[in-house]
C-alpha cells in the first residue's frame, strides 16, 4: 500500500465511523436544542437496539440469515422500538421533571442509563440474544456477519471498501437528508424550532410544547435504532456497555459541532471520525494518542468557538 | 426474670459444650462484570477444595471447621476490579482473626493494591491468576519491586500460576518456530497487557525478529480497530501479538483483522483462554487465527489429578471449568495442605507452611515454591480455535 490507497482507505473508515457517529448525535443535539437536557440514557437506548438487532438475525436462523430479509425488517423494527423506549423515557423520567432545576433532570437521565444498562446485562443472558453458549452475559456477542468482507474494488485491489461501508452510507445519508427536510420544511419541525426558541412564547401561539418535545425524543430515538442496525452490522458486535463509549463520542461530536446545531452534529461526527481513523492508520503508535488528539481539537474549537463550529450564539435569557 | 435464666443456662452450655472453632480461607476476586465467568468457575473450584476436605482441616493435632467465603473486588460501577474494593477486602481479612488464608488477586493491579497490607499483617495470600512479574522477581519490574510488597521484610504472597516473562518468552519463541519473521506488536496500555508485550518485544528482538513500528497501546473499549487494521496491512507482518484480554478488545481486534484481509495470526496470553473471544468474534474469524499461551496445560488436556478435578467440576457443575479455575483449585489444596503441616493455629506458622511447600503432588502436576514465592512449574501450552473451541497445539518452554 502507498500513500494515497493508505490515505484512501483512512478517508472510507473515517466516514463510515463519523457518520455513525454523527446519527447518535443527531439525538442528543435534538433533545438538547429543545429542552436544554443532555440526555445521558440516549447511547443506553443505541445499545438496547442493538440487542434487538441480534435478536432479530437470531429468530430469522443465525448465520445463514439472509440481509435482505433481515434488514427491511430490523430497519422498521428497532428505530420503532427504540423511538418508542425513548418516548417513554422523556414520558417517565423527563417530563415531569420539566419545571424543576436543571441538574434533577439530568440526575433522573443518569439513573435511566443504569436502568437500560442493567436490562441490556439481562437480555445479554437471554439464550435467544446468544449464539456462543449463553454462559456469559457480560461477555460481547458477535453479531453475524450478513454483509460479507469481499472487497466491492476486486480482491487484489489495496483499498477496501466493502458492502458494510456502503451499508452505513446508504442508511445515514438519505436519514440526515430526511431529518433536514422534517426540521426546515413541515409544521412539525417549525414546531419544534419554536420550541427550541421559546418555550413559553411557543405555548402561548397555541403549539402544544409538551407532545412536539415528545415526538422530538421519538425522531432522536427513531435515529438512534437506525444508528443501532449500523452499529451492529458495520462493528460486528455489541455489549451492554457500548453506549457510554459510543454516546461519549456522539455527545463530543455534538458540542464540536455546536450542541443545538443538527449540521454541526453530522460535521462534529464526520471530524471526530477522520481524525481517529487518520491518527490510527496514519501515525506509529497513533491508537495511544487518538483520543488525546480529538479531545485537544475539541478544546481548540471551544476556545476560539465557544458555540462550536457551527452553533448559534447563546441568546439572552431574560 | 425467667428469660434472664435461660439465657444464663444457654450461655453456659454452649460455654460446655465443645464445638470446634472455625478457621477461615477468602477469596477476594472480580465476581461484578466482564471477568464474572471466569471467576465463578475459581469459586467454584475453591469450594471443590473444601467440600473433599470435607469442611474440616486438623492444626496441630486439633480439629477445626474450615469455612470459606468468596468476597468481590470489582464495583458495578468500575465493571471490573476497583481498588478500594479490593482495599476493603484486604482490611476485612485482616480484622477476622479466623482468616489464615487469603486467596487472590485476579488482576495483578489488584495484588499491589492489597499485598503489602496483607504482609505487614503476616497474613498469607495465595493467588491462583496474577502473572505480572514484579511481584515476586527482582529485577524486572520497577525498581522497588518486589520490596515495595515487603513492608515485614518476610515473603508472605505466593502465586501457582507461571508469570508473563515466562509466558512473553514462550509466546516469542513459539512465533520464531512458526516462520514468523516481522511481528507487529500491540497492548491495551494496562499494567498486564503492556507487560507482557514488552515481554514479547524483548525476546522476539533477542530471537532475530522484526518488530515493526514498536508497540502500539490501543483503546480496549473502541467500537472497532478498522483504522488500525489498515496500518497493520499495510505493514505486511506475519504475526500481530496483542498483549491484553477479552475484556480489552481481543474478540474485536480478531475480527477486524479477519475482516481487513490481514492475513497473519494473532497471538495472545492467557487472557485470550476464555469462552469470552469466541462469543466477541464469532467462530470464523478465530477459526485457526488465533495462537494462545497459557500457562501449565488445559482443562481438557489434563491427566492424573488434573483430570479427575475436570471430571469431577464437569459432573457437578455441568460444564467445563474454565481456565483459571484448577488454579484457583490448586490454591485452596495447597492452603489445606500447608495449614495441616503448620506447627500452630496462627497465621505465622500457615505462612512457614506454605513457604516450605515441596514437591506438592497437585492438580497442575508436581511443584514447589521457591524462595520468592512462585511456582516453578514453567510448562506453558500453545492453544488455537477451530471449531469454536481452543484447542491445544503443543506444549511450548520444555
Amino acid at each position: 500500500m502507498d500513500w494515497t490507497d493508505l490515505i484512501a482507505q483512512c478517508l472510507v473508515t473515517g466516514v463510515a465511523n463519523g457518520l455513525i457517529i454523527a446519527l447518535i448525535a443527531l439525538g442528543y443535539t435534538m433533545v438538547y436544542g429543545i429542552v436544554e437536557l443532555i440526555n445521558f440514557a440516549h447511547g443506553d437506548v443505541l445499545m438496547l437496539g442493538g440487542f434487538l438487532v441480534l435478536t432479530l438475525i437470531s429468530a430469522c436462523g443465525g448465520e445463514q440469515a439472509s440481509p435482505w430479509v433481515v434488514l427491511p425488517i430490523a430497519l422498521v423494527a428497532v428505530p420503532a422500538f427504540c423511538a418508542g423506549l425513548n418516548w417513554s423515557i422523556d414520558r417517565l423520567a423527563y417530563r415531569p421533571l420539566r419545571h424543576a432545576p436543571k441538574l434533577t433532570a439530568l440526575v433522573s437521565a443518569i439513573g435511566v442509563s443504569f436502568i437500560l444498562l442493567n436490562l441490556g446485562l439481562f437480555w445479554g443472558g437471554l439464550d435467544l440474544a446468544v449464539f456462543d453458549d449463553g454462559r456469559s452475559a457480560s461477555a460481547k456477542k458477535s453479531v453475524p456477519d450478513l454483509l460479507p468482507f469481499s472487497n466491492l474494488l476486486g480482491d487484489d485491489a489495496s483499498v477496501l471498501i466493502t458492502l458494510k461501508d456502503v451499508l452505513v452510507a446508504a442508511v445515514t445519508l438519505p436519514m440526515l437528508a430526511a431529518l433536514t427536510w422534517l426540521v426546515q420544511r413541515t409544521s412539525l419541525g417549525r414546531a419544534m424550532r419554536a420550541v427550541a426558541q421559546d418555550p413559553v412564547a411557543a405555548r402561548l401561539m397555541g403549539i402544544d410544547t409538551d407532545a412536539v418535545i415528545g415526538r422530538t425524543f421519538l425522531i432522536g430515538g427513531a435515529l438512534a435504532g437506525v444508528a443501532s442496525v449500523v452499529y451492529a452490522l458495520y462493528n460486528g458486535a455489541i455489549d451492554f456497555q457500548l453506549g457510554y463509549r459510543a454516546g461519549m463520542d456522539a455527545f463530543t461530536a455534538a458540542v464540536l459541532g455546536g450542541i443545538g446545531s443538527l449540521p454541526g452534529a453530522v460535521v462534529g461526527g464526520l471530524l471526530i471520525g477522520l481524525v481517529r481513523a487518520a491518527m490510527e492508520t496514519l501515525v506509529p503508535n497513533g491508537s495511544q494518542w487518538s483520543g488525546t488528539v480529538v479531545f485537544a481539537v475539541l478544546i481548540v474549537v471551544l476556545v476560539f468557538r465557544p458555540t462550536g463550529l457551527l452553533g448559534s450564539p447563546l441568546r439572552e435569557k431574560v | 426474670m425467667r428469660h434472664a435464666l435461660t439465657l444464663a443456662a444457654c450461655l453456659a452450655l454452649a460455654a460446655v459444650l465443645p464445638a470446634a472453632e472455625t478457621v477461615k480461607i477468602v477469596s477476594s476476586l472480580p465476581l461484578t462484570g466482564s471477568a464474572n465467568t471466569q471467576c465463578t468457575s475459581m469459586v467454584n473450584g475453591i469450594r471443590m477444595a473444601i467440600e473433599e476436605a470435607g469442611g474440616q482441616v486438623t492444626i496441630a493435632g486439633i480439629p477445626y471447621t474450615l469455612a470459606y467465603e468468596s468476597w468481590d473486588d470489582a464495583t458495578a460501577q468500575a465493571g471490573k476490579w476497583d481498588a478500594q474494593a479490593e482495599a476493603a477486602n484486604a482490611r476485612k481479612a485482616i480484622a477476622d482473626p479466623e482468616v489464615l488464608v487469603y486467596i487472590g488477586t485476579y488482576n495483578s493491579g489488584a495484588a499491589k493494591v492489597s499485598m503489602p497490607t496483607l504482609n505487614a499483617a503476616g497474613l498469607a495470600m495465595i493467588s491462583p491468576a496474577n502473572t505480572w512479574p514484579g511481584l515476586t522477581k527482582p529485577g524486572i519490574g520497577e525498581a522497588n519491586e518486589p520490596a515495595v510488597y515487603r513492608p515485614s521484610g518476610k515473603v508472605s504472597y505466593f502465586r501457582v500460576v507461571p508469570a508473563d516473562d515466562l509466558q512473553g518468552a514462550v509466546g516469542a519463541a513459539w512465533a520464531k518456530e512458526l516462520g514468523a519473521q516481522r511481528v507487529f506488536i500491540l497492548h491495551d496500555r494496562e499494567l498486564y497487557g503492556q507487560g507482557i508485550a514488552k515481554m514479547f518485544k524483548l525476546n522476539a528482538e533477542k530471537l532475530g525478529l522484526t518488530v515493526v513500528g514498536g508497540m502500539e497501546g490501543i483503546d480496549g473499549k473502541a467500537s472497532n480497530y478498522k483504522s488500525l487494521v489498515t496500518k497493520i496491512r499495510a505493514a505486511q507482518v506475519d504475526l500481530v501479538y496483542f498483549g491484553g484480554t477479552t475484556e480489552t478488545g481481543a474478540g474485536q481486534l480478531a475480527k477486524d483483522l479477519a475482516g481487513g484481509g490481514v492475513r497473519a495470526k494473532l497471538m495472545g496470553p492467557d487472557a485470550f483462554f476464555n469462552s469470552a473471544l469466541m462469543s466477541a468474534a464469532g467462530d470464523a474469524a478465530l477459526e485457526d487465527r488465533v495462537l494462545v499461551t497459557f500457562g501449565g496445560v488445559p482443562p481438557e488436556q489434563q491427566t492424573g489429578k488434573g483430570k479427575t478435578f475436570v471430571d469431577a467440576y464437569q459432573a457437578k457443575y455441568g460444564q467445563m471449568p474454565e481456565g483459571y479455575s484448577i488454579y484457583a483449585y490448586e490454591c485452596a489444596k495447597v492452603a489445606i495442605d500447608a495449614m495441616t503441616r503448620a506447627t500452630a493455629k496462627d497465621r505465622a506458622a500457615v505462612v512457614e507452611a506454605i513457604a516450605a511447600t515441596k514437591d506438592y503432588d497437585g492438580a497442575l502436576g508436581k511443584w514447589s515454591f521457591d524462595a520468592n514465592g512462585d511456582t516453578t512449574m514453567t510448562v506453558m501450552s500453545g492453544n488455537t480455535v477451530r471449531g469454536g473451541q481452543f484447542q491445544f497445539v503443543k506444549l511450548l518452554g520444555q
